[in-house]
């Protein structure tokens, strides 16, 4: 009998990669941009399937309703249209994507190999609560803490700098 | 309870298809978005091992990588708006020089 | 019957609970609308709908009966994913956000206790922040799906100024959350729990252990936020008749544009719910919980409302109305007595019952707001939410945590 929790997992595992396969298929940005939202939505219910609440949260607030609006908005700015056909060479494409996907293939390959090593999961939940989490963040990673905001506020100023008209 | 090895197996497929997408697309806004989809499958190892070892480390480092994320998509689609405006197209096959 | 709930509770209960909650939803949306139109009729000086049922109660209704048999054309050009996909998302996130707020404190039926809200997690508020992130998107691809150039501008002038305001929402809420210690949204009501009733509410902070503070100024910031964030008057500009055609939903007709409509005023709902659990206490009752007496409350309010409607049904000037009006009065004296005299009904009605009452209040006062307050010009709406709201919010957060710092010590 398969645990719900496994098919809960199938399925936005699934989604997911629906959404990755659509994002190269699509011939338009904007549906390439929906794609991502619609892989990035599934990972966040995978990340709440792991009990990673807070992570689940903000992947979602940060990078599904800021990072990707900003696509969003950029796409529909630059009026992005159809993709042009590409000169890329017809072995390019019969050779390459193949070996690309065996590529990933023989990553994924090994690692279901080594599942002896793999340490198993513990219960869900109980230890990534929010409060772990921002004690350890302000406590062992403080310093990347305070460098992620400066990191911040140099993009804020270079995207304001880029965004200027010239004079 | 979902192995381990079943969330690393789906991250490393979401990064293969992300390399298919960045190598394969024209569109310069779609490559970055291919970027976002690799790093999106290395923050679900990390939270995947960080859930398997029991240590909040793991998910206290997505957190820095959706920030970095962010901000690099901030400076990256600035830059793009501009190169767009100067070149008037934005297929990556006619900014490969650095000569307008 | 406890059996049957105590092994497959889990799976029935919320689905009951998920259908009740949709027909109330629905139901309410509808006659807000309704409220609406008679509040801001009145504010003008005039009758707003009195035609259709008496004092025009059937109005939702003929509306409904309209998008339903309206024509629902589709303009050439649209894109069709993003035109198809806008008012189902916005309608889908608006009711997903009402699953996780808590209606009343757990209730105990048949032996199985259950939260009075759909979902209880741990990190409510957060998912009602990522709702609210989400939302962009509906009126993104709305503008951008018709292919019309005044939708697009709409559009993206209303989604700037939505994740403009989703900064000063998020941050004004950090005061209570200090003060909660916790992101969910049932424990941020408990912690609101005194001795002194209303005076422990967050609004005015005297909570039990002195863990509190005024977040006078995280309401006000909240509330301008929230309505920013609903795009209504007065920051309407995306959307208004006069300026831009109907903005981003100028080519949605009948049913997508139903689903548009009704998806504002459950958000609506939702946000004045998150304001009143926030600030005001959510389903606490505004007297301390020693004085038992106004357990009766309810009934003493129901009484003399079904006496009234019934005494203004009986001369009302249609048949129609003189045969609707005495019922419905009759229903709400019934219901009055009803739970005077049954105290364990009462018991449990006590916490909606407040619940209710004040998420009227603000619905109410998003109502008369827009009756009376013209809207912002576009640059004076980003003007105020970056250079006044912001850090007026952050402040506020500012001075909540050096308080509790300094009672903590």
């Amino acid at each position: 009998m398969i645990s719900g929790v496994l098919v809960i997992f199938f399925l936005l595992a699934g989604l997911a990669l629906l959404g990755a396969v659509s994002l190269i298929w699509q011939s338009h940005p904007i549906h390439s941009a929906l794609s991502l939202i619609l892989v990035m939505v599934s990972l966040a219910g995978l990340y709440l399937l792991m009990g990673a609440e807070f992570v689940a949260a903000v992947q979602i607030i940060v990078y599904g309703g800021a990072v990707m609006v900003l696509f969003i908005f950029v796409i529909m700015l630059l009026n992005a249209g159809v993709e042009e056909r590409t000169n890329i060479s017809k072995m390019a494409t019969f050779g390459g994507v193949p070996l690309a996907m065996a590529l990933g293939l023989i990553i994924a390959a090994a690692i279901a190999r080594s599942s002896g090593q793999m340490p198993a999961p513990a219960a869900s939940g109980a230890m990534s609560s929010t409060r772990e989490l921002s004690k350890l963040l302000f406590s062992e990673f403080v310093y990347p803490f305070e460098l992620t905001s400066f990191l911040i506020l140099v993009a804020i100023l270079g995207a304001i700098v880029l965004a200027q008209r010239e004079n | 309870m979902v192995p381990t090895n079943y969330y690393l197996i789906l991250s490393a497929v979401l990064f293969g298809l992300g390399v298919v997408a960045f190598v394969f697309k024209r569109n310069i806004i779609t490559l970055f978005m291919a970027i976002e989809l690799m790093l999106n499958a290395v923050n679900l190892a990390f939270v995947a091992f960080s859930q398997a070892l029991g240590k909040p480390d793991g998910e206290v480092f997505v957190l820095f990588v959706i920030v970095v994320a962010a901000a690099e998509a901030a400076v990256g689609l600035g830059i793009i708006i501009l190169t767009a405006r100067n070149r008037r197209s934005l297929n990556v096959e006619h900014v490969d020089l650095l000569k307008l | 019957m406890s059996e049957i709930l105590a092994k497959y509770g889990f799976l029935i209960v919320p689905i009951i609970k998920v259908l009740i909650l949709v027909f109330v939803v629905l139901t309410l949306d509808a006659y807000l609308t309704w409220l609406e139109r008679k509040v801001i009729a009145h504010i003008q000086a005039r009758w707003g709908p009195h035609r259709v049922g008496p004092h025009g109660l059937l109005q939702p209704l003929a509306d409904g009966i309209k998008f339903i048999l309206k024509e629902d054309p589709m303009p050439t050009g649209v894109d069709k994913k993003a035109y198809f996909f806008a008012p189902f998302l916005t309608l889908m996130l608006a009711l997903t956000s009402l699953s996780v707020i808590p209606f009343g404190p757990d209730i105990t039926i048949f032996g199985y206790t259950t939260n009075f809200g759909i979902a209880d997690v741990n990190i409510s508020l957060l998912v009602l922040f990522a709702i609210t992130a989400l939302g962009v998107y509906g009126i993104a691809l709305a503008g951008w799906g018709s292919n019309n150039k005044y939708s697009l501008l709409g559009g993206l002038r209303s989604s700037a100024q939505m994740i403009s305001y989703e900064l000063a929402l998020t941050l004004s809420v950090v005061g209570v959350l200090l003060i909660a210690g916790d992101f969910s949204l049932k424990h941020i009501v408990e912690k609101q729990i005194g001795d002194f009733g209303l005076l422990s509410w967050n609004i005015v902070g005297l909570t039990k252990g002195g863990g509190g503070f005024t977040q006078i100024i995280g309401c006000v910031c909240f509330f301008i936020a929230a309505i920013a964030e609903t795009n209504r008057v007065p920051f309407d500009l995306p959307e208004a008749e006069s300026e831009l055609v109907a903005g981003f939903h100028t080519e949605y007709a009948s049913m997508k544009f139903a689903m548009f409509f009704i998806g504002e005023y459950t958000s609506m709902i939702a946000v004045s719910s998150l304001f009143t659990i926030l600030f005001f206490g959510g389903w606490l009752s505004p007297f301390p919980a020693s004085w038992t007496i106004t357990h009766y409350l309810p009934s003493v309010i129901f009484i003399p409302l079904g006496l009234w409607v019934f005494y203004d049904g009986i001369r009302y000037e249609t048949i129609f109305g003189r045969l609707i009006l005495p019922g419905l009065g009759a229903v709400f004296t019934v219901l009055g007595f009803a739970l005077f005299l049954f105290s364990p009904v009462n018991e449990v009605i006590q916490g909606p019952f407040w619940f209710f009452a004040k998420v009227g209040a603000v619905l109410f006062f998003y109502i008369w707001m827009r009756g009376t307050l013209p809207r912002f010009r576009y640059d004076q709406l980003m003007d105020f939410g970056w250079k006044f709201l912001l850090p007026v919010s952050i402040a506020n957060v500012v001075l909540t945590s050096a308080v509790i710092m300094w009672r903590m010590k």
